[in-house]
């Protein structure tokens, strides 16, 4: 058997040496933190308007620029795996560690430890950034669930990004699998999840589950909480990555 | 020692590799020849372990390709000249290659400089010809110091030195000890290079013999007389006991003929000529010939009728007289019907590319 460690310097080595990389996780940051900025700031100078009937979610309202932020980690998970079917580097991967599950095992293993690393920078900031424009309105990380909100954001996107990628491993094609991620996580299922009757399906999607860890009060409504959120938001995940496992494992290369 | 045993690979209805069955030599150039669409590329994927056979097996020392640990070490391959990320540097590509091996960072350098890619090993790929793709492919190959090499025509699209460069690379390699399986369309490029000959056509083995064999079996010479005294010619030769055969351009060929004694034979009976050559059948033809019944994608439709000559290679034919035309030109008219140089002499690729 090839050795572990070994693939995952080379998956290492393979993610830090293109510039796409640097491109979409630079534009998570920087999209996810502006956007939630502009949104603290409106909704400072705006509260009377913005305030609804709940409690005001002060940590929500500064994280909401992942909505967009997120279309940035979902292109990096799929240009990590896709490029290599572009390319038919995909071939000399496999001729290198043939041992196609433990490849593709490294590679995620890669992918999620940047992804969350980044997430993770990424929420703390905004989330501070967030508090700071928000004066009066603002919270802070010892309120309850407020640090389990923001830690379940940099979750979020990291599983996202880890869907995406396995998504694309069972596509084995990156345009294709843009193309259906893109429009599903961006039209369709937020669509969907406002049609009545089709919306108790909507509400299993990865996307609107997982948004459920972001919420330090839940919506009036939702059917379940941000525990529940988190778990079907990884089976998604992982069933994703089990299936690009599995593809890769049969499909002539 | 690569050895395959009725390996057979089907894609739907179509039978790529047909119950292939041999072995490839230690220490020697192996040449893989046939036509395009032969199942070369698909023979050497499943080598690789890259395509799944559908029934048989190929193993490298006895191993199946997903058994071996650390494969680069064993068994270096070029398949795609392209096949590395535009937007990442030779040097990163092969680093990451290296790593996932446990191969020395220092062995990048190395082969770097060996192929001579060190000047834009820093520069992202996309800017690469194919020449320095295929260098660079041929880098990877190389990159694991391995036993056996295995390259899927590595001349294609190349200009002559780009060509002159892998054959002397395969030469030197090969007088290392390793082992080298070559595929090719090109007979006339695997007579200067390969010491052993593996020839198939639609998936299945047409010949697995040596090179020195395969000369010996297909070269024949003959000398090309042209007069415009025939009968005279005929009758001189006739009383000296030799046999010619109208070629069908007006011309006779003599087999295994000697020109002084047929100059001389000339000369005593006052025939004037107005030519007397040698003919060197080319080693490109007598491939052609072998596998004429099984070449996947022809030039035009009319493929001659049985019984009549085989369009490839039709200067061979012995029997066929001035009426089956100008030596049958053939669907494809690359194929020099007439063989004017001994296939050494013809390096030049004819192009075409396989997939």
């Amino acid at each position: 058997m090839a050795s572990f460690p070994a693939i995952l310097q080379s998956e290492w080595t393979k993610i830090r040496s293109v510039r796409s990389t640097i491109w979409t996780l630079a534009l998570t940051f920087v999209v996810t933190l502006g956007l939630g900025a502009l949104l603290s700031l409106l909704t400072k100078n705006n509260f009377q308007e913005f305030a609804g009937d709940g409690p005001f979610d002060a940590t929500s309202t500064s994280l909401s620029g992942i909505g967009l932020g997120e279309l940035a980690i979902i292109v990096f998970g799929v240009l990590a795996v896709g490029n290599e079917y572009s390319s038919g580097l995909i071939r000399v991967s496999l001729a290198a560690v043939p041992q196609r599950g433990t490849l593709l095992t490294g590679k995620a293993v890669v992918l999620g430890a940047l992804a969350l690393a980044v997430s993770t920078v990424t929420v703390f900031v905004t989330f501070f950034v967030g508090q700071a424009l928000l004066g009066e309105h603002s919270t802070g990380l010892g309120e309850p669930n407020v640090l389990r909100a923001v830690l379940g954001a940099a979750a979020y996107l990291t599983m996202l990004c880890l869907f995406s990628a396995g998504v694309t491993a069972m596509l084995h094609n990156q345009t294709l699998a843009l193309g259906i991620l893109v429009p599903f996580f961006f039209l369709l299922s937020p669509i969907l999840s406002a049609v009545p009757k089709v919306k108790t399906v909507a509400h299993y999607f990865p996307d609107y589950a997982g948004r459920r860890m972001l919420l330090v009060y839940g919506e009036s409504g939702q059917p379940y909480g941000a525990g529940a959120g988190f778990l079907i938001c990884l089976a998604w995940t992982l069933a994703a990555l089990a299936g690009g496992a599995l593809v890769l494992k049969k499909r002539d290369a | 020692m690569i050895e395959l045993h009725q390996l057979t690979k089907r894609y739907g209805s179509k039978l790529a590799v047909d119950g292939l069955s041999f072995q490839v030599p230690q220490g020697v150039v192996t040449g893989f020849l046939g036509p395009n669409g032969a199942g070369k590329s698909t023979t050497m994927r499943m080598i690789l372990d890259l395509d799944r056979p559908t029934s048989g097996r190929v193993t490298i020392d006895g191993k199946r390709y997903g058994q071996l640990a650390e494969p680069l070490k064993k068994i270096g391959a070029l398949l795609e000249a392209k096949a590395v990320h535009p937007g990442r540097s030779a040097y990163d590509h092969l680093l990451w290659l290296a790593q996932s091996n446990r191969i020395p960072r220092s062995r990048v350098d190395e082969v770097l400089a060996l192929v001579g890619l060190h000047p834009v090993a820093k520069k992202r790929a996309k800017g690469f010809s194919l020449g320095m793709g295929q260098r660079l492919g041929i880098a990877s190959a190389l990159l694991g110091d391995p036993e056996i090499l295995m390259f899927d025509e590595p001349v294609n699209g190349l200009d002559p030195e780009g060509i002159l460069w892998i054959r002397n690379l395969m030469k030197g390699l090969a007088s290392e000890g390793r082992t080298i399986f070559v595929s090719s369309h090109l007979m006339s490029e695997m007579a200067l290079t390969a010491d052993h000959l593996v020839v198939i056509g639609r998936g299945r083995l047409l010949a697995d013999l040596s090179m020195a064999e395969f000369i010996k079996q297909n070269s024949r010479s003959a000398a090309r007389i042209r007069t415009p005294h025939v009968q005279l010619l005929l009758d001189a030769l006739h009383g000296a006991g030799l046999r010619a055969e109208p070629v069908g351009d007006g011309s006779y060929e003599v087999e295994d003929g000697d020109l002084v004694r047929l100059g001389e034979l000339a000369a005593q009976h006052h025939i004037t000529l107005h030519e007397l050559s040698q003919q060197q059948a080319s080693l490109e033809e007598a491939f052609m010939q072998m596998t004429a019944d099984s070449v996947e994608y022809q030039a035009g439709a009319d493929r001659p009728a049985p019984g009549a000559p085989p369009a490839w290679g039709a200067g061979w034919q012995q029997d066929h007289g001035p009426q089956d035309g100008a030596a049958a030109p053939g669907p494809a008219s690359q194929a020099p019907a007439q063989a004017q140089a001994q296939a050494t002499a013809q390096a030049a690729p004819q192009g075409g590319e396989e997939n």
